[in-house]
């Protein structure tokens, strides 16, 4: 097994950041990797959105692939909205989602 | 641009004077006397207004026999948040068939003198546009049997003509888009 690199981009102007890193960081443990791996990066202007090709926060990569594409969103500092399993809009993604992406990424999936 | 200033539970209501989607001017003090006014500044991008919007829409429902007012104003910044668009706006409107108004505060001034700060924030009103509740809808954006509890318990505070006991709640949702 591969260790992926996991990045959480965060912007302040939503109040999902400390969720969303502790959820990666139980996902990166049930799946047996360091939790404290997890590379947090602050967003804070357009630029760094452009530079980030930031869509969202909190963003969510594990090895540069985003645990819910979003192709068609706009570059921009904003609250992303989630699709939960269920269809309910959600400011995070579901656990299982990140997990899933952890796994396929340690497998050697993904890009 | 900053907050210009702040509203507090108990405080005359500022003054609203905003058009909907249509153009439609809505006012506060309005036509008529409400026995409750509910206005929640809300918007079309921010997950947590979304993900609270059918429920707000539903005490709207379950309350407009009772003849409580409801009013949802944007206030973000269109030209950085597209989203969030008068188009967008209607869009959403004739889409969802909203049973409120949905208000266009493109000067953002409403918002400073609310002093709203995130999608959602509620503010209850007495019929004398005494602010009586401010806060979220209920605890748990990601809970729909939530059901509003909080904006329940003040609406009905209100319709009995007392204050509720739980007058103020923090605000959860996304910041206001501010103008720069």
């Amino acid at each position: 097994m591969r260790e992926p690199r996991v990045e959480l981009l965060w912007w302040e102007g939503c109040p999902s950041t400390d969720a969303a890193l502790a959820m990666v960081r139980e996902e990166m443990s049930a799946v047996g990797l360091d939790p404290e791996g997890v590379d947090v990066r602050e967003v804070s202007t357009d630029e760094d959105a452009e530079r980030e090709e930031f869509v969202g926060s909190p963003t969510i990569r594990v090895d540069g692939r985003d645990v819910q594409p979003l192709p068609d969103e706009p570059i921009g500092l904003a609250c992303r909205v989630y699709r939960t399993g269920d269809g309910r809009v959600a400011p995070l993604p579901d656990p299982a989602e990140v997990r899933q992406t952890l796994i396929t990424a340690m497998e050697g999936g993904g890009h | 641009m900053a907050q210009a200033s702040a509203t507090k539970v108990g405080e005359l209501a500022p003054a609203l004077d905003l058009p909907d989607t249509n153009g439609m001017i809505h006012s506060l003090p309005g036509p008529g006397d409400a026995p409750a006014t509910v206005v929640v500044w809300t918007c079309n991008h921010c997950p947590y207004a979304l993900a609270w919007h059918e429920r707000i829409v539903q005490v709207a429902s379950d309350y407009e026999n009772r003849g409580v007012r409801f009013l949802a104003v944007n206030s973000n910044d269109a030209d950085r948040y597209p989203h969030d668009s008068l188009d967008a706006m209607r869009e959403r409107v004739e889409a969802e068939d909203w049973p409120f108004p949905y208000l266009h505060d493109e000067r953002q001034e409403a918002a400073r003198a609310w002093a709203a700060q995130v999608t959602p924030h509620l503010y209850v009103l007495d019929p004398e546009l005494q602010i009586r509740y401010e806060g979220a809808p209920d605890p748990d954006h990601m809970d729909p049997g939530q059901d509003a509890v909080w904006l329940r318990e003040a609406l009905d505070a209100v319709l009995a003509g007392s204050v509720p006991a739980r007058p103020a709640t923090d605000p959860v949702g996304c910041s206001i888009k501010w103008k720069q």
